[in-house]
């Protein structure tokens, strides 16, 4: 019951922060809600045992690539963004666009919720008898011992590019 | 011994030709003393080696003589018309023998008084070095023909004549009358020449060549018989080129206008020695003619016909050198009537008196015209007896002599014509009847000239009658030497037929040729009867022209419609201008109109035909081409319109376009299961 | 327990709303955000089937994917602030040279 009440006041929130996201002109105020969004979906992780995920999610979401938003919304100027339009010119057939593959997914769900259905396991599966952060960690540096690897590299690659792109062109 | 003046005979045409040559490049820097020198002394050597030439000719075997100088034309073999081959081979060579002789001493000796004339006569002309110049042209073009030893080299010179009687007719050129008139008389002369090229062509064609010891040699072969019609055509055609040159009917029309020229031209070349080139060709051609009966009968009755045509004109003229043109005309009928009975020798005989006296008349009439400061018409004239009194002699004489009158040279040689004409077999009494009564129309119209001029009273204008004057003594003294010409010319043939007898190795061959000897009695009675017909008219002359001091009457009055018709020479001129000449004048302009509406107008065709074309190309650049270039650009640019719009640079639009890409996999993926 | 549905379905609504973002907004760096939506809703996604079916295989994928959208919005701002320097501007439509 609670569980209940807690999924949809977490996923109403989630949706109702992601809609102002999109549509609030200033760009600092999209990126407030978007944390609020973050932290609704974190919220909902641990809703859902991912406890790890959770924490993940909030460190470095939130306050990682959130903050680097904000930095950057800063550093680049947008007084003048202000002043302009918001959306683009073609809205419209964006929007209906969006809501044709809204409709797909919705007409695919409910084909699967009523015909073939989801493969639901045995609701009754035994829980983990670990902890969650525990069983990533095993996970993680075992089975995906190379996407972990590859991963790290990515990342790295991401922080050369991204120092470089940013650097300022010593003349 | 070799002959030496004989082996060098072409100096004789040489000399004046070098005059020529000289007076023509030079002659304008040269003084008229100069001048004289040149023009004058050379033809003094060129007689002086003709009569050398003359001893040494008589010392030749048959008083013959050739000498080739060197091939003109070896021209090779051809076909003859008998079938059989011939070599044609055309020598520029002379030949002298009696006939040619004889020219050759006329030629040369007229030819030079009349240039000794010519230094007083032009001394006051402009064009003084142009005239001699033109004068020795025409002594070598004439030497050229009388020497020559065959009839393409004759024609040769009978061309060159043809150009200088042109040239000199035309020497006061400044005046369109002289002007016409050179030209008239050049393109009447070629239209004979047309006939004479074409009767030298059938004759090569027959006989192989046309040297004139071959050609006579193979007619009086007896290979052709008498009366054979190729011979005939040869001696019709060149008797075609004698009328013209010679000024016989139809082709006469020349003469009379060709006193446009100064009067020592018309005396040289239109009375004693170029007009003769047509008796001359015919008398060398005797071995053809008489091979030909009814050519020699054109020939007289030709002949016979224009010396009373002629004569008839004569009657009325009032110029006096016009009325010694158609003397001309008619003496050289009587030369004609001569060949053409087959008196050939009378002929010639006819040549040599007819020289002396025409040349001392036209002569004459100069220094009358130059006493009068360049009157011409006798009508005013008259009463000059005393005031010029060597002019009015040497002019008395020569009419006598002209007339007929016995003693005098013209009196043996007409007579002669005359008497063959009555007596030959090629004769008949009609042709003697016209010749007859030529004979007293000739007396009357000399005479009356004489008397129009010397005698009655003075009609001279006021202003010429205080200059007249006699002649200077250069003039006079021709004119007495040609007097006395006139007087013993004839006694060369009579009483002893010298030149008859010098002449018979020329033209031997039937009897009639050296004139049927008949009955004495019989020429006594004709020659009785040409004296009266000639006294006759000397009579009726003087009492017209003395006794009743009739004159001719002045221009424009009105006279009998006869006596208009003879006066405007029977409208020939007219009638030739109308059948010929404006004839040949519409071909001309047929000719242009056609040159401008059809040729230039195909080459302006072809003009618009290019522009046209490249209109055509130029809009099928424009737009076929181009069109089609720029079809192919709009094409592409169609075709890439939603290529290129949809690069719009904006990511949002790919973003786009992704989602629709996933709408439609989605689509098909739920679809299909 | 919350069946996966739920989850997936709001998953989808996130995804739709991130996706409008995308093409709709001019600003950029609030498309970048959009992005971010989007890559959430595949997590819960993930994590929602991964709770379902009592596997952790999920969760690490979605550790995976987090990791990605870190790097990616490093990326993506860098490009950012470069262009800005360039072109004084964030605004999407004045950023049109990508093309020919």
């Amino acid at each position: 019951m609670i569980e209940q009440v807690g999924f949809f006041i977490l996923a109403a929130l989630a949706l109702v922060s992601a809609i102002l996201v999109i549509t609030r002109r200033n760009a600092v105020h999209s990126a407030i809600w978007l944390m609020v969004t973050l932290a609704s979906v974190s919220g909902l992780y641990l809703m859902m045992h991912a406890e790890f995920l959770f924490a993940v999610q909030v460190i470095l979401y939130v306050g990682g690539i959130m903050v680097l938003f904000l930095f950057v919304i800063m550093l680049v100027n947008l007084d003048v963004a202000v002043q302009q339009s918001r959306f683009e010119r073609h809205w419209a057939l964006a929007i209906a666009a969006s809501v044709l593959v809204a409709a797909e997914f919705g007409f695919a769900l409910y084909q699967g919720y009523h015909g073939h259905g989801l493969a639901l396991a045995p609701s009754g599966s035994a829980p983990l008898t670990e902890g969650n952060t525990q069983a990533v960690g095993t996970a993680l540096y075992q089975t995906y011992m190379l996407p972990v690897e590859i991963a790290s590299i990515l990342l790295l690659v991401a922080m050369v590019g991204a120092v470089i792109m940013a650097k300022k062109n010593v003349e | 011994m070799k002959p030496f003046f004989l082996d060098h005979i072409w100096m004789i045409p040489l000399l004046p030709a070098a005059g020529a040559l000289i007076q023509l490049l030079f002659g304008r820097r040269l003084s008229n003393r100069a001048v004289s020198i040149v023009s004058v002394g050379l033809p003094v050597v060129s007689f002086i080696w003709a009569v050398c030439c003359f001893p040494e000719l008589l010392a030749q075997p048959n008083h013959v003589f050739t000498k080739t100088v060197y091939t003109w034309l070896p021209a090779g073999t051809f076909h003859l018309s008998n079938g059989s081959l011939g070599q044609l081979s055309v020598n520029a060579g002379f030949l002298l023998d009696p006939l040619s002789a004889i020219w050759l001493l006329v030629v040369t000796g007229v030819g030079l008084l009349i240039h000794i004339y010519s230094i007083g006569y032009m001394g006051h002309e402009g064009g003084y070095y142009r005239f001699f110049g033109y004068m020795n042209l025409f002594m070598f073009s004439m030497l050229i023909l009388v020497l020559a030893d065959n009839y393409l080299m004759m024609f040769t010179g009978w061309e060159g004549v043809g150009l200088c009687s042109y040239l000199l007719i035309g020497f006061y050129f400044q005046r369109q009358s002289a002007a016409d008139a050179g030209k008239k008389a050049f393109i009447v002369n070629r239209i004979g020449d047309a006939g004479f090229l074409l009767g030298v062509m059938l004759m090569v064609v027959t006989f192989g060549t046309p040297d004139f010891q071959q050609v006579t040699a193979a007619a009086r072969s007896g290979s052709f018989a008498v009366g054979d019609g190729v011979i005939t055509a040869i001696c019709i055609l060149l008797f075609v080129g004698a009328t013209g040159k010679s000024a016989q009917i139809p082709l006469y029309v020349w003469l009379p206008d060709a006193m446009e020229g100064p009067t020592p031209v018309s005396a040289l070349i239109h009375a004693a020695t170029m007009v003769t080139a047509g008796v001359y060709m015919v008398a060398r051609s005797n071995a053809l003619y008489i091979l030909a009966p009814r050519a020699l009968e054109i020939v007289a009755v030709i002949g016979a016909a224009t010396a009373i045509w002629a004569a008839s004109i004569g009657l009325v003229q009032t110029d006096i050198k016009r009325v010694l043109a158609y003397s001309t005309v008619s003496q050289l009928g009587y030369m004609f009537l001569a060949c053409g009975v087959g008196a050939f020798a009378a002929g010639v005989f006819h040549v040599m008196t007819h020289a002396f006296f025409k040349a001392l008349l036209f002569l004459g009439a100069g220094s009358v015209i130059h006493a009068l400061s360049g009157e011409q018409d006798m009508r005013k004239m008259g009463a000059l007896r005393k005031k010029i009194p060597i002019t009015f002699a040497t002019l008395f004489i020569a009419t006598l002599a002209i007339s007929g009158i016995p003693g005098f040279a013209g009196f043996f040689s007409k007579d002669e014509i005359l008497g063959q004409a009555f007596m030959s077999p090629y004769g008949s009494r009609v042709l003697w009847t016209i010749g007859w009564i030529t004979a007293g129309m000739t007396a009357f119209y000399m005479f009356r000239l004489l008397f129009l001029t010397f005698f009655g009273e003075s009609r001279v204008d006021p202003e010429a009658a205080h200059h007249v004057h006699e002649s200077p003594s250069s003039m006079l003294s021709v004119l007495v030497v040609l007097a006395a010409l006139s007087v013993v010319g004839g006694y060369v043939n009579w009483p002893i037929k010298n030149l008859g007898h010098f002449l018979e190795p020329v033209f031997d061959n039937s009897a009639a040729l050296k004139g049927a000897e008949s009955s004495q009695s019989l020429e006594l009675g004709l020659m009785g009867l040409s004296v009266l017909i000639a006294l006759a008219g000397l009579t009726w002359a003087w009492a017209k022209y003395v006794k009743q001091h009739a004159v001719p009457p002045p221009a424009g009055a009105p006279v009998n419609p006869v006596y208009q018709v003879v006066l405007n020479k029977y409208y020939v001129d007219e009638l030739y201008d109308g059948l010929f000449v404006n004839r040949v004048k519409d071909i001309g302009n047929l000719s242009s109109a056609f040159d401008q509406a059809v040729v230039d107008g195909g080459v302006n065709g072809v003009g618009w035909v290019t522009r046209a074309s490249a209109t055509v190309s130029r809009w099928w650049d424009q737009w076929v081409v181009d069109g089609l270039v720029n079809v192919l650009g709009f094409g592409l640019k169609l075709l890439s319109y939603p290529v290129r719009v949809i690069q719009s640079g904006m990511f949002a639009t790919y973003a786009f376009f992704i989602v629709l890409g996933v709408f439609f996999f989605m689509a098909y993926y739920l679809l299909h299961h | 327990m919350i069946p996966p549905e739920y989850y997936v379905y709001l998953a989808a609504g996130l995804f739709t709303v991130g996706v409008i973002g995308v093409l709709t907004r001019r600003n950029v760096i609030v498309i970048l955000m959009s992005v971010e939506l989007i890559l959430n809703a595949v997590n819960i996604n993930l994590v929602a089937f991964s709770q379902w079916f009592q596997s952790v295989n999920g969760q690490v994928f979605a550790i995976f994917v987090i990791t990605d959208a870190a790097a990616e919005a490093a990326i993506g701002l860098g490009l950012m602030i470069a262009l800005f320097r360039n072109k004084e501007t964030v605004n999407a439509d004045e950023i049109d040279l990508l093309k020919w």
